[in-house]
Protein backbone atom coordinates (compact mmCIF):
# COMPACT_ATOMS: atom_id res chain seq x y z
CA UNK A 1 0.00 0.00 0.00
CA UNK A 2 1.13 3.46 -0.83
CA UNK A 3 1.38 5.74 2.51
CA UNK A 4 -1.71 7.97 2.71
CA UNK A 5 -1.86 10.96 4.22
CA UNK A 6 -5.06 12.51 5.99
CA UNK A 7 -5.46 16.19 7.35
CA UNK A 8 -8.26 17.91 9.12
CA UNK A 9 -9.05 21.23 10.80
CA UNK A 10 -10.21 21.33 14.23
CA UNK A 11 -11.97 24.53 15.86
CA UNK A 12 -11.68 25.47 19.35
CA UNK A 13 -15.21 25.53 21.07
CA UNK A 14 -17.28 23.96 18.44
CA UNK A 15 -18.64 20.66 20.52
CA UNK A 16 -20.99 20.11 17.85
CA UNK A 17 -18.11 18.77 15.74
CA UNK A 18 -16.08 17.08 17.62
CA UNK A 19 -15.18 14.08 16.65
CA UNK A 20 -16.26 14.56 12.80
CA UNK A 21 -12.12 13.90 12.27
CA UNK A 22 -11.64 10.81 14.50
CA UNK A 23 -14.92 9.31 12.53
CA UNK A 24 -13.35 9.70 9.10
CA UNK A 25 -9.99 8.09 10.37
CA UNK A 26 -12.02 5.43 11.48
CA UNK A 27 -13.64 5.24 8.14
CA UNK A 28 -10.74 5.06 6.44
CA UNK A 29 -8.93 2.27 9.08
CA UNK A 30 -12.29 0.02 8.17
CA UNK A 31 -11.69 0.32 4.46
CA UNK A 32 -8.19 -0.99 4.65
CA UNK A 33 -9.12 -3.41 6.66
CA UNK A 34 -7.52 -2.93 9.91
CA UNK A 35 -8.86 -5.41 12.82
CA UNK A 36 -11.39 -4.13 14.84
CA UNK A 37 -9.71 -3.92 18.10
CA UNK A 38 -7.00 -1.66 16.75
CA UNK A 39 -9.29 0.47 15.25
CA UNK A 40 -10.91 1.08 18.15
CA UNK A 41 -7.74 1.69 20.36
CA UNK A 42 -6.30 4.55 17.14
CA UNK A 43 -9.59 6.13 17.01
CA UNK A 44 -10.39 6.25 20.82
CA UNK A 45 -7.07 8.11 21.38
CA UNK A 46 -7.68 10.18 18.15
CA UNK A 47 -11.22 11.43 19.86
CA UNK A 48 -9.43 11.98 23.52
CA UNK A 49 -6.93 14.54 21.48
CA UNK A 50 -9.65 15.56 19.17
CA UNK A 51 -11.53 16.64 22.23
CA UNK A 52 -8.54 18.19 23.79
CA UNK A 53 -8.30 20.82 21.29
CA UNK A 54 -11.87 21.47 20.96
CA UNK A 55 -11.89 22.09 24.99
CA UNK A 56 -8.38 23.99 25.43
CA UNK A 57 -7.65 25.64 22.26
CA UNK A 58 -8.66 27.81 19.99
CA UNK A 59 -8.01 25.96 16.58
CA UNK A 60 -5.99 22.86 15.40
CA UNK A 61 -4.65 21.07 12.89
CA UNK A 62 -5.07 17.05 12.48
CA UNK A 63 -3.09 14.79 10.19
CA UNK A 64 -2.67 10.96 10.39
CA UNK A 65 0.23 9.03 7.88
CA UNK A 66 -1.10 5.92 7.55
CA UNK A 67 1.30 3.03 5.79
CA UNK A 68 1.51 -1.04 6.12
CA UNK A 69 3.02 -1.15 9.14
CA UNK A 70 1.92 1.77 11.52
CA UNK A 71 -0.47 5.05 11.93
CA UNK A 72 1.36 8.18 13.30
CA UNK A 73 -1.55 10.61 14.36
CA UNK A 74 -0.49 14.19 14.91
CA UNK A 75 -2.21 16.88 16.97
CA UNK A 76 -1.17 20.31 16.68
CA UNK A 77 -3.04 23.39 18.43
CA UNK A 78 -2.64 27.05 18.87
CA UNK A 79 -4.04 27.48 22.62
CA UNK A 80 -2.88 28.16 25.79
CA UNK A 81 -0.20 25.47 25.92
CA UNK A 82 0.22 23.22 29.09
CA UNK A 83 2.47 24.26 31.73
CA UNK A 84 3.29 20.92 33.50
CA UNK A 85 3.05 17.84 31.10
CA UNK A 86 3.59 15.46 34.07
CA UNK A 87 0.65 16.77 36.05
CA UNK A 88 -1.52 16.68 32.87
CA UNK A 89 -0.75 13.07 32.42
CA UNK A 90 -1.65 12.16 36.03
CA UNK A 91 -5.21 10.67 35.80
CA UNK A 92 -8.04 12.62 37.60
CA UNK A 93 -5.96 15.99 36.82
CA UNK A 94 -8.34 18.57 34.32
CA UNK A 95 -8.53 22.41 34.06
CA UNK A 96 -11.47 21.39 31.62
CA UNK A 97 -14.63 24.10 31.42
CA UNK A 98 -17.93 23.56 32.31
CA UNK A 99 -18.80 23.55 28.67
CA UNK A 100 -16.91 20.71 28.42
CA UNK A 101 -18.04 18.83 31.57
CA UNK A 102 -21.69 19.16 30.10
CA UNK A 103 -20.64 16.96 27.37
CA UNK A 104 -19.18 14.00 29.48
CA UNK A 105 -15.57 14.65 29.26
CA UNK A 106 -13.00 16.96 31.68
CA UNK A 107 -12.42 14.20 33.93
CA UNK A 108 -9.14 14.47 33.90
CA UNK A 109 -8.78 10.98 32.14
CA UNK A 110 -8.36 12.10 28.42
CA UNK A 111 -4.24 12.04 28.15
CA UNK A 112 -3.82 8.65 30.48
CA UNK A 113 -6.61 6.89 28.33
CA UNK A 114 -4.81 8.15 25.08
CA UNK A 115 -1.35 6.37 26.37
CA UNK A 116 -3.05 3.00 27.46
CA UNK A 117 -3.95 2.39 23.89
CA UNK A 118 -1.21 3.89 21.85
CA UNK A 119 1.65 2.35 21.20
CA UNK A 120 3.58 5.27 21.71
CA UNK A 121 2.61 9.05 23.15
CA UNK A 122 5.15 11.88 22.52
CA UNK A 123 4.08 15.26 24.04
CA UNK A 124 5.36 18.85 23.39
CA UNK A 125 3.79 21.67 24.48
CA UNK A 126 4.90 25.74 25.15
CA UNK A 127 2.74 28.19 27.30
CA UNK A 128 0.78 30.52 24.98
CA UNK A 129 1.20 29.09 22.18
CA UNK A 130 0.28 25.10 21.72
CA UNK A 131 0.77 22.00 22.50
CA UNK A 132 1.71 18.71 19.75
CA UNK A 133 1.03 15.37 20.47
CA UNK A 134 1.89 12.22 18.41
CA UNK A 135 0.26 9.05 18.72
CA UNK A 136 1.81 6.08 17.18
CA UNK A 137 -0.21 2.95 16.56
CA UNK A 138 1.09 -0.54 15.37
CA UNK A 139 -0.87 -1.87 12.15
CA UNK A 140 0.51 -5.31 12.17
CA UNK A 141 0.79 -7.77 15.03
CA UNK A 142 4.76 -8.14 14.96
CA UNK A 143 5.33 -4.45 15.67
CA UNK A 144 3.47 -4.60 19.19
CA UNK B 1 -30.78 -11.25 25.13
CA UNK B 2 -32.46 -8.81 21.96
CA UNK B 3 -32.91 -4.93 21.57
CA UNK B 4 -36.37 -5.56 21.46
CA UNK B 5 -36.74 -7.71 24.77
CA UNK B 6 -34.70 -4.85 26.40
CA UNK B 7 -37.13 -2.26 25.49
CA UNK B 8 -39.77 -3.83 26.70
CA UNK B 9 -38.67 -4.93 30.05
CA UNK B 10 -37.50 -1.09 30.80
CA UNK B 11 -41.29 -0.11 28.90
CA UNK B 12 -39.26 2.04 26.10
CA UNK B 13 -39.00 3.22 23.02
CA UNK B 14 -36.81 2.83 20.08
CA UNK B 15 -36.61 6.15 18.73
CA UNK B 16 -33.45 4.77 16.06
CA UNK B 17 -32.53 2.09 14.62
CA UNK B 18 -35.83 -0.01 14.91
CA UNK B 19 -33.92 -2.70 11.95
CA UNK B 20 -31.50 -3.62 14.56
CA UNK B 21 -33.83 -4.65 17.47
CA UNK B 22 -33.34 -8.40 16.62
CA UNK B 23 -29.54 -7.92 17.24
CA UNK B 24 -27.93 -9.41 20.94
CA UNK B 25 -26.49 -7.35 23.75
CA UNK B 26 -24.82 -9.35 26.64
CA UNK B 27 -22.87 -6.33 28.68
CA UNK B 28 -23.69 -2.97 29.76
CA UNK B 29 -22.06 -0.05 30.66
CA UNK B 30 -23.73 2.96 32.65
CA UNK B 31 -22.22 6.46 32.81
CA UNK B 32 -23.04 9.86 32.26
CA UNK B 33 -19.44 9.83 32.10
CA UNK B 34 -18.26 9.98 28.33
CA UNK B 35 -14.11 10.06 29.66
CA UNK B 36 -15.43 6.87 31.66
CA UNK B 37 -17.27 5.04 28.20
CA UNK B 38 -14.02 5.63 26.12
CA UNK B 39 -11.73 3.31 28.61
CA UNK B 40 -14.29 0.07 28.33
CA UNK B 41 -12.65 -2.51 26.49
CA UNK B 42 -15.64 -4.32 25.83
CA UNK B 43 -17.30 -4.27 22.31
CA UNK B 44 -20.78 -4.00 21.42
CA UNK B 45 -22.06 -3.06 24.85
CA UNK B 46 -25.15 -1.51 26.16
CA UNK B 47 -24.77 2.33 27.02
CA UNK B 48 -27.27 3.07 29.54
CA UNK B 49 -26.80 6.98 30.15
CA UNK B 50 -28.53 10.05 30.97
CA UNK B 51 -26.52 12.47 28.97
CA UNK B 52 -27.76 13.50 25.54
CA UNK B 53 -25.92 15.16 23.38
CA UNK B 54 -24.25 15.13 20.07
CA UNK B 55 -20.79 13.44 22.15
CA UNK B 56 -23.03 10.69 23.83
CA UNK B 57 -23.33 9.44 19.80
CA UNK B 58 -19.62 10.05 19.01
CA UNK B 59 -18.48 8.47 22.00
CA UNK B 60 -20.74 5.48 20.85
CA UNK B 61 -19.37 5.58 17.85
CA UNK B 62 -15.60 5.68 19.09
CA UNK B 63 -16.05 2.51 20.95
CA UNK B 64 -18.36 0.25 19.10
CA UNK B 65 -21.20 0.64 21.13
CA UNK B 66 -24.25 -0.02 18.97
CA UNK B 67 -26.96 0.45 21.47
CA UNK B 68 -27.64 3.54 23.72
CA UNK B 69 -30.35 3.47 26.43
CA UNK B 70 -31.04 7.54 27.27
CA UNK B 71 -32.90 7.12 31.03
CA UNK B 72 -34.48 10.02 33.20
CA UNK B 73 -36.28 10.84 30.41
CA UNK B 74 -33.88 12.40 28.46
CA UNK B 75 -34.64 13.06 24.85
CA UNK B 76 -32.44 12.38 21.43
CA UNK B 77 -32.26 15.60 18.99
CA UNK B 78 -32.57 15.06 15.27
CA UNK B 79 -28.99 15.65 14.50
CA UNK B 80 -27.83 12.34 17.12
CA UNK B 81 -30.32 10.43 15.43
CA UNK B 82 -29.00 11.42 11.94
CA UNK B 83 -25.08 10.12 13.64
CA UNK B 84 -26.76 7.35 15.27
CA UNK B 85 -28.35 6.16 12.31
CA UNK B 86 -24.68 6.90 10.09
CA UNK B 87 -23.44 4.63 12.19
CA UNK B 88 -26.44 1.97 12.24
CA UNK B 89 -27.31 2.15 16.10
CA UNK B 90 -29.76 1.60 18.16
CA UNK B 91 -31.57 4.52 20.70
CA UNK B 92 -33.81 4.19 23.03
CA UNK B 93 -35.28 6.53 24.92
CA UNK B 94 -36.63 5.05 28.03
CA UNK B 95 -37.99 7.29 31.48
CA UNK B 96 -36.47 4.75 34.66
CA UNK B 97 -33.45 6.49 36.60
CA UNK B 98 -30.34 4.53 35.64
CA UNK B 99 -30.49 2.88 38.84
CA UNK B 100 -33.94 1.16 38.03
CA UNK B 101 -32.87 0.74 34.16
CA UNK B 102 -29.48 -1.22 35.57
CA UNK B 103 -31.14 -2.94 38.32
CA UNK B 104 -33.89 -4.04 35.64
CA UNK B 105 -31.00 -5.54 33.23
CA UNK B 106 -29.07 -6.92 35.52
CA UNK B 107 -32.11 -9.02 37.30
CA UNK B 108 -32.77 -10.19 33.63
CA UNK B 109 -29.11 -11.67 32.64
CA UNK B 110 -27.18 -8.55 31.48
CA UNK B 111 -23.74 -8.79 32.85
CA UNK B 112 -21.33 -6.08 33.84
CA UNK B 113 -18.13 -5.58 32.20
CA UNK B 114 -15.95 -4.98 35.28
Amino acid sequence: MEPMHLQYEVEGGNFSKAGFASSEIKKVLKQLNVDAKTIKRIVVSSYEAEVNIVAHAYKGKISAMIDNEKIELFYDDEGPGIPDIEKAMQAGFSTASPEAREMGFGAGMGLPNIKNNADKLEITSEIGKGTQLRITVALTPEMN
Amino acid sequence: MEIREIAKLLDAEIVCGENFSEDEVEFAFASDLMSDVLTTKHDFLLLITGLANLQTIRTAEMSDIHCIVFVRGKKVNEEMIELAAENEMVLIECRYSMFKTSGILYAAGIQPVY
